[in-house]
């Protein structure tokens, strides 16, 4: 597509205007919101323009939190959710990464098996199993722990199966050629096969990070201790007041809180990320 | 440096045909031998028991005076230069230089001492820091030989090496490789498809077919000298001619004209092997010249190749280019230069 018309041009211009614009505007109504006093969403109508209330909502949400409506200060929640996305991460990517390299470059009994019961669990994401899953992390005592807010969600047969596909574009002269240099398979995984799909793993972290960011009912239904709730939970406790007034301004603030750390992941490993996506060469 | 040995070698691989089957060879300590054969004939398979990265069905491999047969390919002392190079993409000249030493656990300045050499060895000083995709298709060819000769090995194991390089290029590193071996004194195998390089790189040249040894042999002497019709048909080129015809009394017959060529005593069908080089022109009416029907000529600047017919079997004949050509070309034959072959074993006769 190197067309150069001036119309298509401006065509084109227009739609991707008007596609920023639908996803940009309820991120800008939240931010809005954010700087309102309470008072201004009793109309019923919500402001579009900032308030002068930003410094006082954000303050309050982050000293005090609304505790009475189940949402203890913000520092502590932002916190447990960055640890949880960070272990969720993390430990997606280690697990996925070991799993694909087993199932790439060794051969076992039952290789195919295992490559296929892992796959199978990409049709059981948490939500359906998510009363066994319960009753098994409470069986372990893992209620109201950083342990049961991870471990659970951790396996991953979407990223065992990337890894998978990036270590079967790797040419096996490649892999011949270590074994000749004298790398045995542990040296040949961290010296060769880490390095080759570092752009691929920085891809995955972001999407993982957001995925763990983002997790909202088994949160909900692992921990009772707020010392353990996180901000995507935390957020729809104030929104759904029982016998009170949504305080929409402190909530909005909260909801722009949220949305900061996944942004900065973004913007920060915006390149790598990009460039895991589309790259090729080997 | 050591010798190579093997001994009844086979492989076969799971829910396959033999690949390679019954293949002995002793090669020498510094020899440099070929193994040639068309596409599919085991050739790499062969290569790939020597080096480890395939196992053994039957038989034995010997490397200096060690059996290696379970050695892995790190422990039989041998070092590869593949067909798409095999660098690791993400380290440097350098890096990928020093990789093998350094697992090995030699010392730093020793890694540092022999990169340099091999570098300035193979003029390739300058890209030292560079990553692979940085050089050219001969740089990193030059890089992967690299790799094997910092090793110092007793042995150099190549699988086509040259055939992703352009034409030009392959004939200049062509002489590099056997320069640079002469100057190491490295036992070395090295597999090609194409009997030019055979030819001008080896020793000795191994002809495989079907996973099979068809000849071993100088090139010379294999040239000079093809066992079987198959080895005749690939070594040289153009391709030598291959005729049906037939022995009375003698002498060989072909379309029932009596040739000036010597048969070994019996009588049945042969098959006599020309080479077009071999062919010369003759006046016509000459007892016992080929008649041949002219379809086409190939130019080739210092000499043309004239295709035709002679007894409704094709023929290829090398001339001058000055020659006139007319519709028939009558052609002469020396025959000490004729080659015959049984015609159902396809072995040379005498
Ligand atoms: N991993 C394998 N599994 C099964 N059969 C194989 C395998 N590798 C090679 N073969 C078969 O073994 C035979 C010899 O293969 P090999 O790769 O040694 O041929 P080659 O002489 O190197 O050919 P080329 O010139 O095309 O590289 C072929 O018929 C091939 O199909
Ligand atoms: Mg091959």
């Amino acid at each position: 597509m190197v067309e150069r018309r001036p119309l298509l041009q401006a065509a084109a211009h227009l739609v991707l205007i008007l596609g920023v614009l639908i996803v940009a505007f309820p991120v800008w109504l939240a931010i809005v919101a954010s700087t309102h006093p309470q008072e201004a969403f009793q109309t019923g109508l919500i402001p579009v323009w900032p308030g002068s209330h930003a410094v006082e909502n954000y303050s309050a949400m982050l000293g005090q939190g609304l505790s009475n409506l189940g949402a203890p200060p913000l520092g502590g929640m932002l916190w447990n959710s960055l640890v949880m996305a960070l272990v969720i991460a993390c430990g997606k990517i280690a697990i996925s990464i070991t799993s694909a390299f087993a199932i790439v470059y060794f051969r076992f009994r039952f290789r195919m098996l295992a490559f296929w019961c892992i796959f199978i669990t990409l049709m059981l994401p948490v939500e359906v199993r998510i009363l066994p899953t319960f009753k098994v992390a409470a069986d372990l005592r893992m209620l109201n722990s950083y342990a049961g807010l991870t471990i659970p969600l951790i396996a991953s047969a979407t990223a065992t199966f990337l890894f998978r596909q990036v270590f079967l574009t790797i040419p096996d002269e490649l892999m011949e050629a270590a074994r000749i240099d004298g790398a045995g398979p542990m040296r040949f995984f961290t010296d060769i096969l880490i390095p080759l799909s570092r752009t691929n793993i920085a891809a995955l972290f972001v999407i993982l990070f957001i995925y763990g960011w983002n997790q909202y009912l088994w949160p909900l239904l692992i921990t009772t201790d707020e010392g353990y709730y996180t901000i995507v939970a935390g957020i729809k406790r104030m929104a759904e007041a029982v016998d009170a007034i949504p305080v929409w301004n402190y909530v909005m603030a909260a909801a722009v809180l949220a949305m900061l750390p996944p942004v900065a992941v973004v913007i920060l490993m915006q390149r790598v990320f990009v460039k895991g996506l589309i790259e090729t060469e080997k | 440096m050591a010798t190579i040995a093997l001994q009844d070698l086979g492989k076969t691989y799971a829910g396959g045909a033999p690949a390679v089957s019954g293949v002995s060879l002793d090669i020498a300590d510094g020899e440099f031998v070929v193994l040639v054969g068309p596409s599919g004939c085991g050739k790499s398979t062969l290569l790939r028991m020597i080096a480890g990265l395939e196992t053994i069905t039957t038989g034995q491999v010997r490397i200096g005076s060690r059996v290696v047969n379970d050695l892995e390919p790190a422990e039989r002392d041998i070092a590869m230069v593949f067909q798409n190079y095999a660098l690791y993409p993400h380290m440097t000249v350098r890096q990928n230089l020093a990789y093998g030493l350094k697992n090995r656990r030699m010392a730093g300045a020793e890694i540092d001492r022999r990169v340099a050499e091999a570098a300035a060895i193979l003029e390739i000083a300058p890209y030292l820091d560079r990553k692979p995709r940085q050089l050219s298709g001969g740089q990193r060819q030059r890089v992967a030989m690299g790799r094997a000769i910092v090793r110092e090995p007793a042995a150099f194991l190549f699988d086509e090496p040259l055939s992703n390089l352009d034409a030009k290029l392959r004939v200049t590193m062509r002489g590099e490789i056997r320069q640079l071996q002469r100057r190491l004194g490295t036992t070395s195998v090295y597999v090609t498809h194409d009997q030019v390089e055979a030819m001008t790189l080896a020793d000795r040249l191994v002809v495989l077919n079907k996973g099979r040894v068809e000849q071993i042999g100088a090139p010379l002497e294999v040239y000079r000298q093809p066992a079987t019709v198959f080895v005749a048909g690939f070594i040289g080129a153009p391709a030598m001619n291959l005729l049906n015809a037939a022995r009375e009394g003698g002498a060989v017959v072909l379309g029932g004209q009596a040739l000036a060529v010597a048969a070994p005593p019996g009588a049945g069908p042969v098959v006599l092997g020309l080479r077009a080089e071999d062919l010369h022109p003759a006046s016509p009416g000459t007892p016992g010249a080929l008649d041949l029907a002219v379809t086409h000529v190939e130019e080739l600047g210092a000499q043309r190749l004239v295709h035709g017919h002679v007894a409704g079997q094709p023929l290829v004949a090398a001339v001058t280019a000055d020659l006139a050509l007319a519709d028939r070309l009558a052609l002469g034959l020396n025959p000490r230069a004729a080659h015959l072959f049984d015609a159902t074993s396809g072995r040379r006769l005498a």
